[in-house]
């Protein structure tokens, strides 16, 4: 059978893998810094405006397996799915790429890694998030996902002369590749059960149910969602994420903890809602005992750390806990399949947004506190930084006072409110309460920071004002504004995440 | 907008304003920044004064077509974030307007206080900045008539607080290092505990009610009974960690003895307030029948924070520590009141609040006077503070007095009522809680006296007699006499207070029951 191909979907794609390439030929024919980093910055801008009127648009979907029921109406089966939440997706990521992009510019230009190989790879990675957030089947999802994490292994090792990055690399390469493996023995399993792949044909439940493949697709259902959960570090499948963020160069950190974690969360958002809906309770008990379990323990082990990557690592840990939180009570409450479910999912994404925006500006903030190419260092190291760069110390304060959910950092606050509400809304009162009680624990070590920052510095060997790189500045400052923005209108957000 | 809103909004606006204003000026114009800040608090303060609806007692202002127990003098209802059933809902009855004029009056007091005296090293202008954004927090708690909104300005007080107490705190050169750092944190942490407690309590009742409209939900309008016992635990355990009752108080004396004397005075005055207000508002308005069933167990509590602050207060040696503990002695009686769930007791609850606010204020203001002077808290190092100094004792005297309820002054009625409310209340345990509450009250006496005794009288200590002692500076006074006058003014006149609540803690005891 042969079909059109809605190119009009497939445009943030095309553009995101043009910049892909684009940038290999300016590296290889320009052979200019300044050339490749603009080429990848302008086509991951030119993506987000894709993005963003695709938004705007209709539902487009192509490569379907079945016909529509009526002329004009969106065909079932679709693999590559471009709706509203698509192009949010899409947006989300091009634009954290092009914040990325920004914050490595000082590290680049210092020649702390290969600029080529480097933009290359990061708008290799951008494509893999925007597929994904079309993905129509487990199997465009799995291959998106992997196109997404495959250049970070790379970019992780790519600090030279550094053995702690060549480390971290080699850890997160051989647990991402188990975990995808894992996860695609789940969806075969899964496939096995029901003979289908499709998140729609999925989440209609199997045309003749039979009992003897039935526990197939449980286990499927299971190894799938572990799998995923490694994308997310969610405990106990996190070990890697604290030594991969630390030895990785700082930008890289950044797009770790925001745009691979947005695509792990995407991933299982979409797993869940979609294919998982027949084995919700099954797949509701792993993902709330996941959520207990990787907020508390990231939440603790976070307490004593010493390392800020390590410390902002390990409360992204956490932080994936309460992503997940809404999700698993959702789907432990299979009866409510409608209304509750579909709040837990946009509640979800909401948090998740409010959660990327945030950790982003930490990033920024500790990039340009720190030396172009520097890692993250100690916390004993920020002690009074706030009172050399009284701007950046104020962002990074607010980013971590809204990743600990309190005002001033609104929009961190409205985040752990939804979670909150979505879980009692949907009769889960005790993921609440670890939730809120969780909140408490978090509070303590990004105050931690914070008070360190304001700190008194006891040598007096201090290393001058030196001045912030301006793209550092400019990415800092746009994230903060934003994150000060729907932090007084969270609306915006709730409303481009409603299901 | 009517002029009533306006008002409404000036009164949380101007503090928020003057808190930015104030963060933009220049280090070198240290002294302008606060005398700035103290513009705005002044100007906030004449904003809350204009709320005042003389007609508003009994009937207040309220639409035709609803018969709430809260019926607002002046309303104001915007959509924020229909997501979250969070609306800007703002409104003031008798039961709030005497809480916002003492926040805003001991925030301005507090603000003059610092543009006298600087806070040392630390820059005195954020000081005052820190000190109107905790205003903001206060006042918009007080105001608040939605309960998402409630809860966001419940949080907004947390880490401008903690940033005072670390910041501005530990003057004393006794004390370890860092040992202000960590009271902030307890004081942070426990309170944050309280609030995501309350997060979860407030999200009970919405998802149960579909709406976070304290108008409507007062009464316990549809809630069934599992709903009213899980909120009003929730709830009750929040306020209880904010007011605070014993067993949840244990980060108060730490925070009052490290914070800085305007902090002390903020803590113990307004913010403190926060909790109780709350409770009767909240906790008992929206869930009567949580309330009903939890009553005794809020009467035992409160009674057990009188004696167990009275006994702790008898054995005492520092002086701020010893108000400190003073206080959960006193919010006990305000609980107690609140327990009986009568309109005695809440009146005395209210009552108490003001007055415990003022007294307490006024309190921390002279121990941080004699800490200023003479270095210590020690109540063995400060015998004899009448030969020195005897306006600065005398007006000690006059404090300690008021506060352990002397008839005439404001501490009286409080603590007389709420054991009144007890005893009406009837039956066994009231009686007993009545009586043990009595007890606790002379033990307030005694241990009050006993300070008097340590402090003002006997011979001259060395320290008292080596130190220089400066005479009463004219900052000080100003800051003083306000709260003077009301301890007096309260006292004799309680309808001050009691007038304005009197209608609505009826409305509200006729829905409650």
């Amino acid at each position: 059978m042969t079909q059109a191909v809605d190119n009009l979907a497939l445009l943030p794609a095309y553009l995101a893998a043009g910049t892909a390439v684009l940038v290999l030929l300016a590296d290889l024919l320009v052979a200019r810094r300044g050339v490749t980093v603009a080429t990848a910055l302008l086509g991951a801008l030119g993506t987000a405006t894709a993005a963003g009127f695709a938004a705007a648009g209709p539902v487009r979907a192509t490569f379907c397996g079945g016909l529509p029921a009526a002329l004009g109406a969106t065909p079932p089966d679709c693999s590559y799915v471009a709706d509203r939440r698509a192009a949010l997706i899409a947006l989300l990521f091009a634009l954290l790429t092009a914040g990325v992009l920004a914050l490595a510019a000082p590290a680049l230009a210092a020649g702390a890694a290969p600029v080529g190989e480097f933009c290359f790879l990061l708008a290799c990675a951008m494509t893999g998030g925007v597929v994904l957030g079309a993905a129509g089947d487990l199997i465009t999802l799995i291959v998106a996902l992997e196109t997404l994490t495959l250049p970070l292994y790379v970019l992780v090792g790519l600090r030279r002369r550094a053995v702690a990055s060549a480390e971290a690399a080699v850890t997160f390469f051989v647990v991402s590749v188990v975990a995808t493996a894992v996860a695609l023995l789940g969806a075969a399993l899964i496939y096995a059960d029901t003979g289908a792949v499709h998140l729609d044909l999925l989440a209609a439940g199997p045309a003749t149910p039979s009992p003897a493949t039935e526990r197939l697709g449980r286990v499927g259902v299971v190894l799938l969602l572990v799998g995923l959960a490694f994308k997310v570090a969610a405990v106990p499948l996190h070990a890697w994420a604290p030594a991969t963020y630390d030895g990785a160069p700082l930008p890289v950190a950044a797009y770790l903890s925001t745009a691979s974690k947005l695509g792990g969360a995407v991933a299982i958002i979409y797993v869940v809602v979609g294919a998982l809906r027949p084995w919700a309770q099954v797949s509701g008990v792993v993902l709330a005992g996941l959520a207990v379990l990787t907020m508390t323990v990231g939440n603790v082990v976070a307490l004593r750390q010493t390392r800020m990557v390590r410390l902002l690592a390990w409360s992204s840990v956490a932080q994936a806990g309460y992503i997940l939180a809404p999700l698993g009570a959702a789907a432990v409450d299979a009866g409510r399949t409608g209304d509750a479910g579909t709040t837990a999912v946009a509640t979800a994404l909401t948090y998740t947004v409010f959660f990327v925006l945030l950790e982003l500006a930490a990033f920024a903030a500790v990039v340009a506190l720190r030396a172009p190419g520097a890692d993250g260092g100690r916390i004993a190291d920020y002690r009074g930084a706030a009172r050399r760069h009284p701007w950046v110390g104020a962002a990074l304060v607010l980013a971590l006072v809204g990743l600990a959910g309190l005002p001033p950092g609104l929009a961190g606050l409205f985040a752990k409110v939804a979670v909150v509400r979505s879980l009692l809304g949907g009769g889960a009162g005790w993921l609440a309460l670890a939730v809120a009680l969780n909140a408490v624990i978090g509070l303590a070590y990004y105050l931690r920071v914070a008070t360190t920052l304001y700190g008194r510095r006891t040598d007096d060997a201090a290393d001058g004002r030196a001045r912030v790189p301006w793209p550092v500045a400019a990415t800092l400052g746009a994230a903060t504004l934003v994150a000060i923005v729907v932090g007084f209108a969270p609306q915006l957000v709730l409303d481009a995440t409603a299901w | 907008m009517t002029a009533g809103q306006v008002a409404l909004v000036a009164t949380l606006a101007l503090p928020a304003l003057g808190a930015a204003a104030v963060a933009l000026v220049p280090a070198r114009a240290d002294r302008a920044g606060r005398v700035l800040g103290t513009v705005f608090a002044a100007l906030a303060l004449v904003a809350s004064l204009l709320i005042y609806r003389p007609d508003g007692g009994w009937f207040g202002y309220a639409p035709a077509n609803r018969a709430s127990a809260v019926r607002p003098w002046h309303e104001l209802d915007l959509t924020w974030v229909p997501g979250l059933e969070l609306r800007f809902h703002l409104g003031v009855d008798g039961i709030s307007y005497p809480l916002v004029v003492l926040t805003t009056l001991l925030t301005l007091l507090c603000c003059a206080y610092t543009v006298g005296r600087s806070p040392g090293a630390r820059p005195g202008r954020t000081l005052v900045a820190l000190l109107l954004v905790i205003e903001v927090g206060v006042l918009g708690t007080f105001l608040a008539l939605d309960l998402v909104l409630f809860f966001l300005f419940f949080e907004v007080v947390l880490l401008p607080m903690y940033a005072v107490i670390a910041g501005w705190g530990g003057d004393d050169p006794r004390a370890e290092a860092g040992a202000h750092r960590a009271a902030a944190r307890k004081f942070v942490l426990y309170t944050l505990f309280g609030s995501v407690l309350m997060l979860v309590g407030v999200f009970t009742v919405v998802a149960a009610a579909g709406t976070a409209d304290i108008v409507a939900l007062t009464g316990g309008a549809g809630l069934s009974r599992p709903v009213q016992l899980a909120a009003f635990a929730l709830l009750a355990i929040a306020f209880a960690v904010k007011s605070p009752l014993w067993p949840l108080h244990t980060w108060l004396p730490d925070a009052h003895t490290q914070a800085p004397t305007v902090g002390s005075v903020m803590l113990a005055g307004v913010l403190l307030k926060m909790g109780t207000y709350g409770l009767i508002r909240v906790a008992v308005g929206v869930a009567p029948e949580g309330a009903r069933w939890a009553a005794p167990v809020l009467g035992v509590l409160a009674v057990a924070a009188i004696i167990v602050g009275a006994l702790v207060c008898l054995a005492q040696t520092e002086l701020k520590r010893l108000i400190a503990y003073s206080s959960v002695g006193h919010m006990g009686f305000v609980l107690l009141g609140v327990a009986t769930l009568t309109a005695t007791g809440l009146q005395a609850a209210l009552i108490g609040n003001i007055a415990h606010g003022v007294i307490t204020g006024l309190l921390f203001f002279l121990a941080g006077a004699i800490k200023d002077r003479f270095h210590t808290g020690a109540l063995d190092d400060l015998g004899g503070l009448r030969e020195r100094m005897p306006a600065l004792s005398g007006l000690l005297g006059y404090a300690a007095i008021a506060s352990l309820g002397l008839p005439g002054l404001a501490g009286f009625w409080g603590e007389a009522f709420a054991v009144v409310a007890a005893l009406r209340r009837g039956g066994p345990l009231w009686t007993t809680l009545a009586v043990i509450a009595a007890v606790g009250g002379a033990l307030t006496a005694a241990y009050f006296l006993r300070l008097l005794r340590r402090v003002t009288h006997g011979p001259a200590s060395p320290v008292v007699a080596g130190a220089g002692g400066a005479p009463i500076a004219g900052v000080e006074l100003a800051a003083w006499a306000p709260l003077v006058v009301l301890a007096l003014a309260v006292g004799l006149v309680p309808t001050l207070v009691l007038g304005l609540a009197q209608g609505p803690v009826g409305a509200l005891v006729e829905a409650v029951r």
